[in-house]
């Protein structure tokens, strides 16, 4: 039971860190970035090139990796996104999808198809908690990796956004952006700061879940659907609520790959955070964590 | 010959095919309070959105002292010194109002002085030091007013616009935040342009007043002649002559038409 609840919590906490990346876009400039699973697949190349290829070591090329998959959201938002500010809602939709392919199409041009993987200093080592006549509680190192760098990112944001000059001007440029304007905060450049966040979030979620999974190709990034389902479950414009609602489906998927009848479990636990969606759609509509909160420009 | 911080010349400034200003020029000495005073749709706001960068005028300058400054980004005039405490207060909703307050000072290049401006703000306002650490969406329309003029101030302006500051306010809290403009205005200096329906209060603290109609300036006058003037009385103060009435009424149009 334990092993199944931290193994959920763990592929939650990806989702969740993933649906942060969603929400932050979201709050600040109300674009949803389909581009999200990508981007975060883009930087576990990354990480891969440096470390497995590049021969760097794991914590020096994990830092590198997020800090250039940052940046790279960076200038994505400034050198294009910004760009067409004003169009549709729906050209935005388009264009992140678009580069969802494209950066799919690019990572299968340069890296192949095939799974690849780095190795990080704690590997798969698993700890075998206690010895029982019922059996031994096992515990993935990576998933407690994942649970502590999750508490970590997120004690980090937290500070940020509360405490420092620039993370409060965010919020500000969130919650009102034509005052922002007035206050001179250079609004435009804010965004695609948000957008460097958003992406180096995404490449945490994608480093820590590497070892988790093995393996990884160019697909990785379709994960983001299930974080997308996380960020709609707790009201796609709560941090918090990101966090809970990928942290819901995790656990939700191993308990019904666990517990659930042989095939059924197989076909169902997959989807099993849509179903929790529906459930949630049909009596929150809003989300759990609903902020309603009067949004001007 | 006086100084004039902020001149506006013949700004024409479009919202997609309406026009909303027709050529509009004035003026506003260093350290005066002047007004624009104007019903809804006139181009009040438009006016000071030009002027703060919002909006770019087609035809026009703007000049801040000896800079044009037309067609500039928004943070970039907030960095030469000018604040814009837009109509409608604009707070930051889920930022305390201590935030708010920090990020009115977002675009100061010389970060110290923050702290004594902060007192400095709170003397004026004594319920935004009360009120600190509360949300700023939860203040009443007077003390968000309030909260706007203040973030404003911590941007230490040389010129504050002020957009409307007594719409939906008591007559007590119109009279108290009037105050406290025209002492902001004696006591830091600040000069200011500020755009008013409350013609009855913006003449008694301003120096000097333009009336704006449907984009044009069609009076300008020293603020104390303005409250003499027959039609400023009629048409902005409510003030009606018994010799004006009936049949006569309709050669009693405005005199500028
Ligand atoms: N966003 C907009 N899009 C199109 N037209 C606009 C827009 N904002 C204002 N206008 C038009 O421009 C003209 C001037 O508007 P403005 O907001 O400057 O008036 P105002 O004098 O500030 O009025 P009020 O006293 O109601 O605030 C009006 O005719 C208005 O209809
Ligand atoms: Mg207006």
């Amino acid at each position: 039971m334990i092993q199944i609840v931290v193994a959920g919590v763990a592929q939650g906490c990806v989702y969740g860190m993933i649906a942060l990346g969603f929400v932050l876009i979201y709050k600040a400039t109300e674009q949803v970035n389909f581009a999200q699973g990508d981007i975060m697949m883009l930087g576990m190349f990354t990480a891969f090139t440096l470390i497995a290829t590049g021969g760097l070591s794991w914590w020096l090329g994990i830092v590198l990796a997020i800090a250039v998959t940052g940046a790279f959201g960076f200038f994505l938002d400034k050198l294009m996104l910004r760009q067409i500010i004003g169009q549709p809602q729906f050209a935005v939709v388009i264009l992140t999808i678009a580069l969802g392919f494209i950066f799919r199409s690019v990572a299968g041009g340069v890296w192949g198809a095939d799974p690849v993987s780095f190795t990080t200093p704690y590997g798969r080592t698993i700890v075998t908690l206690n010895e029982s006549e019922t059996g031994n509680t096992v515990i993935d190192v990576s998933d407690l990796v994942i649970i502590l760098g999750t508490i970590i990112l997120v004690a980090v944001m937290y500070a940020f956004f509360r405490f420092t000059r620039i993370g409060i001007a965010m919020q500000a440029a969130s919650q009102n952006q034509l005052a922002a304007c007035y206050m001179g905060i250079p609004v435009k450049y804010i965004f695609s700061l948000i957008w460097g966040i958003s992406a180096a979030v995404s490449c945490v979620a994608g480093i820590l879940l590497a070892p988790k999974i093995a393996t990884f190709d160019p697909d990785v990034g379709f994960l983001a659907i299930t974080a997308f389902a996380a960020a709609v479950i707790g009201g796609f414009g709560s941090l918090p609520g990101a966090l809970l609602g990928g942290l819901i489906i995790g656990v939700t998927e191993q308990l019904a790959q666990a517990y659930l009848p042989g095939d059924f479990a197989r076909a169902v636990a997959p989807v099993s955070g849509f179903v929790i969606l529906l459930v949630v759609l049909l009596v929150r509509p809003d989300g759990l964590f609903a902020q309603t909160q009067r949004k001007k420009v | 010959m006086i100084e004039n911080l902020l001149s506006v010349r013949n700004i024409e400034t479009y919202y997609g095919p309406i026009m909303a200003l027709r050529g509009v020029s004035l003026d506003v000495p260093k350290g005066q309070i002047v007004t624009v005073l104007g019903a809804n749709g006139a181009g009040k706001t438009t006016i000071l959105k030009t002027v703060s960068g919002v909006m770019d005028p087609q035809k026009g300058s703007v000049t801040f002292e000896d800079n044009q400054i037309q067609g500039s980004d928004p943070d970039w005039v907030a960095r030469q010194g000018i604040a814009h405490v837009p109509e409608g207060r604009e707070v930051f909703p889920l930022l305390t109002v201590r935030e708010n307050l920090s990020m009115g000072a977002f675009a100061r290049t010389e970060r110290g002085g923050i702290g004594a401006d902060l007192e400095m703000v709170f003397d004026y306002f004594p319920i935004l030091q009360e009120r600190a650490d509360q949300q700023a969406g939860y203040l009443s329309g007077g003390q968000q007013q309030m909260l706007a003029i203040a973030r404003a101030l911590m941007a230490r302006p040389r010129l504050m616009l002020l957009d409307e500051p007594s719409l939906g306010l008591s007559p007590i809290l119109v009279k108290e935040i009037f105050d406290i403009i025209r002492r902001l205005n004696k006591e830091q200096g600040v000069t200011m342009l500020l755009v008013e329906q409350n013609a009855n209060m913006a003449l008694q603290i301003a120096g000097y007043g333009y009336v704006l109609e449907l984009g044009r300036i069609v009076m300008d006058d020293a603020c104390h002649r303005l409250l003499e003037s027959e039609d400023i009385k009629e048409f902005y103060l409510g003030v009606k002559k018994d010799a004006v009435r009936g049949r006569k009424r309709w050669r009693r149009k405005k005199t500028w038409r």
